[in-house]
């Protein structure tokens, strides 16, 4: 069996409010809040990026890890944000982690799920023998032009996650994606803001891809919606991955740990995985979770995961180093929207 | 005059993201002739009305687009009166009879929206207004957020009132399985929607939307009966600045008052209307300006039920639920007007059929009110 060893969340600190975004561009606060689903959002400091928020949680997630950095045989890292055009942020990342040279590094993107895109890969990897670690980043600081819709919501967070095959803390029972060309969100080379087609990322894009993966996922895996313990969908805002649960005929009580985006927004690659990490910080051994991510343009990963014995331990040495969710999102600093524009270098 | 609407057809309204306005065409004039039980060869002429093509999609020529379409080699024109672009190229097919020169033929309304951002949209629509209110800045929902509230202060019109109109379309547009938004609102909810500009809310706010609607026009009667016995248009000054009034579109008024001439009734003839509530207040101006109603009395007869379906004692307002919430894909409004009344005439909207409807109007505004186009439509008892 394959399945995650270790993982690692990084949250920046930072948390600028809806209502202080709304309030600059003479919009009702309350109403953007109810209409997204969203309160505040995670911000990156200024001298923070993809690569320092991957390094951030990748290190966490090794400092939790039984072998040393050296077993990593292979590391993606998903993002929207590299920094660079060319040259990898997996390269830079894997040095500052000091896993030495003898693995595979690769640069993913595909919007927002270019962190689950990173995992599926992973775990072929180890299922095929060719490595027996690997380690799957989604990190993000998500950017959105002034004014735009998306400017509520883009955020940042970074989550990594090793696979391996013992000491497993959960187990990937089944996984599968959904894909086609649906150009709901989109930016070119070169340009700084992404565009997107407005209410066109719901139901043709979003909806349309995550329930074809969830679908998918149930044949396949052949569970029942009752047999699950916990879901988690990508966030692109507080009400989709609500919508999504419901028209599956998941229970609140199924979703409700997975939801960090009423706290941080969406921050992109990092969404889905980073809801996955909230519960199983939380999960006890023997817990089902079904999860499925979305990027635009569009595509979905799905899995089920099964928590085993081992996550008992990892909780203990979780709560010793003090990496749980939940303690980082105790750890913020609320900024003006004039500080926003100054951190994320629009000012 | 005599014009005989042989069939009709329109598409369900709505964001369409799946369908281009190629199939959209398709789908309204495939359904126009298996209504009339035509067979393509007969249509001597193609009017196509749209307002957005060429600046949303870049497609223009759209007359020898859809004649390629729908494998018709005939002459084919394309009609543009922004908002009123469907009346229009109903009252240019109906002159195209009337002269003699065709017997036959089909006019198709074809808009697509939603696939564009709405600042697009917006910027797009303002094609509509003068230059003067596009160097302001200004969009639709301001023009008419000016209109309403001039009206406001002329005769005491309450914001209630105002979204009493989008309350009674949305209920009727509830039995409308073609309709944009089948949902009925209450008043609470328009109140307390996004403001769009002051007095105006959301929900007081016609959307944007994919559609088409089409319709075969004939010298020659068909057993349904239902006929166009009048066709006006008046213009007015395309920007508001130059109006003699803010509380009247008059336009409305001189088309509308030459329709009731030419076809020889009265206002308390007409059972059933189709009116351009692109906002709330074009129903109420529009219903003031034809003589419905006094001046001033619009927005409390409509919330007291005057025009509601179950409750209206003489005349049926929006029974598709109108502009606002059957949709409003801007060149195929006026041809879908003309489908709704025939519709209606004929006896077969469902839950929605207003009872012995033999008379119908259908009023189509372009702008601000700088185009108006004014149809009444019989059904006649030999059929």
């Amino acid at each position: 069996m394959i399945g995650i060893v270790s993982y690692g969340t990084y949250v920046p600190r930072y948390r600028v409010s809806i209502k202080e975004i709304a309030l600059a561009w003479k919009k009702d606060p309350e109403e953007i809040a109810i209409a997204l689903g969203v309160r505040e959002k995670s911000v990156p400091g200024i001298d923070e990026d993809a690569v320092t928020i991957a390094i951030e949680a990748a290190s966490q997630s090794l400092s939790l890890f039984l072998k040393k950095p050296n077993a990593i045989e292979a590391l993606f890292v998903g993002s929207e944000s590299h920094p660079y055009a060319v040259n990898p942020t997996s390269t830079i990342v894997g040095e500052l982690l000091d896993i030495g040279h003898e693995y595979l590094a690769s640069d993913l993107e595909f919007a927002c799920k270019a962190g689950t895109a990173a995992v599926q890969m992973i775990a072929g990897l180890v299922a095929s023998g060719q490595i027996t670690y690997g380690m799957a980043i989604g990190a993000d600081t998500a950017q959105s032009k002034p004014h735009d819709a998306l400017e509520y919501t883009s955020a940042s967070a970074g989550v990594a996650v090793i696979l391996g095959k013992t000491h497993i803390i959960a187990d990937l029972i089944s996984y599968n994606s959904y894909s086609s060309d649906t150009p709901d969100f989109w930016r070119r080379d070169g340009i700084r803001y992404p565009s997107h087609a407005g209410r066109f990322t719901g139901e043709p894009a979003y909806f349309a891809h995550v329930m074809g993966a969830a679908q998918r996922l149930l044949n396949k895996s052949k569970v029942n919606i009752s047999d699950i313990d916990y879901c988690v969908f990508h966030m692109p805002n507080g009400k989709f991955p609500r919508e999504a649960a419901k028209r599956l005929g998941f229970a609140d009580k199924q979703l409700g740990a997975s939801l960090v985006v009423d706290h941080i927004g969406n921050p992109y690659s990092a969404s889905s995985l980073m809801g996955l990490a909230s519960v199983l910080d939380v999960a006890k051994p023997n817990k089902t979770i079904f999860m499925v991510s979305y990027g635009s343009g569009a595509g979905s990963d799905a899995f089920l995961w099964k928590t085993t014995k081992e996550i008992s331990k990892f909780h203990s040495k979780q709560k010793k180093s003090g990496y749980t969710i939940e303690h980082q999102l105790r750890q913020t600093t609320d900024i003006t929207y004039t500080e926003y524009l100054k951190y994320t270098h629009k000012l | 005059m005599n014009i005989a609407v042989i069939g009709t057809g329109m598409t369900v309204f709505g964001e369409r993201w799946e369908i281009s306005p190629r199939a959209l065409a398709r789908d309204a004039v495939k359904q126009a002739l298996e209504d009339a039980g035509c067979d393509k060869k007969n249509i001597q002429a193609l009017y196509v009305a749209n307002m957005l093509s060429g600046m949303l999609g870049m497609q223009g020529h759209l007359g020898a687009l859809f004649a390629e379409e729908l494998r018709l080699s005939i002459p084919a024109y394309t009609i543009e009166g922004a908002c009123a672009s469907g009346g229009l190229a109903i009252h240019t097919a109906v002159l195209s009879i009337l002269s003699g020169e065709y017997e036959t033929v089909l006019v198709l309304g074809v808009e697509k929206m939603t696939d564009h951002k709405p600042e697009q949209v917006s910027s797009a629509l303002m094609g509509a207004g003068s230059n003067e209110e596009r160097l302001a800045g200004a969009t639709f929902p301001g023009l008419y957020a000016i209109l309403a509230r001039s009206h406001m202060e002329a005769y005491g019109t309450t914001v209630k009132e105002l979204a009493s109109v989008a309350v009674k379309n949305h209920y009727h547009a509830s039995f409308n399985p073609k309709a944009q938004y089948q949902k009925p609102i209450s008043i609470e909810t328009v109140l307390h929607s996004s403001c769009v500009a002051d007095p105006l809310k959301l929900l007081d706010c016609s959307p944007v939307t994919d559609g088409a609607a089409a319709v075969i026009l004939s010298k020659k009667p068909t057993k349904n009966g239902v006929t166009i016995i009048a066709s006006q248009v008046a213009t007015d000054t395309l920007g508001l600045a130059e109006r003699k009034s803010l509380t009247t579109i008059a336009a409305t008024t001189e088309a509308s008052c030459k329709a009731f001439t030419l076809a020889s009734i009265s206002l308390k003839d007409i059972h059933v209307a189709e009116v351009h509530d692109c906002f709330t207040i074009a129903e109420i101006l529009a219903l003031e300006d034809m003589g419905f109603v006094k001046k001033g009395e619009a927005g409390k007869r409509i919330s007291e039920g005057a025009f509601t379906l179950g409750t209206a004692k003489q005349c049926v307002i929006n029974s598709s639920g109108g502009l606002k919430a059957c949709g409003h894909p801007v060149g195929a409004t006026g041809v879908k007007q003309i489908v709704e009344i025939t519709d209606q005439l004929r006896g077969r909207c469902g839950k929605r059929q207003v009872q012995h409807a033999r008379v119908g109007l259908t009023h189509n505004v372009g702008g601000t009110g700088a185009t108006a186009v004014v149809h009444i439509l019989r059904k006649e008892m030999y059929a």
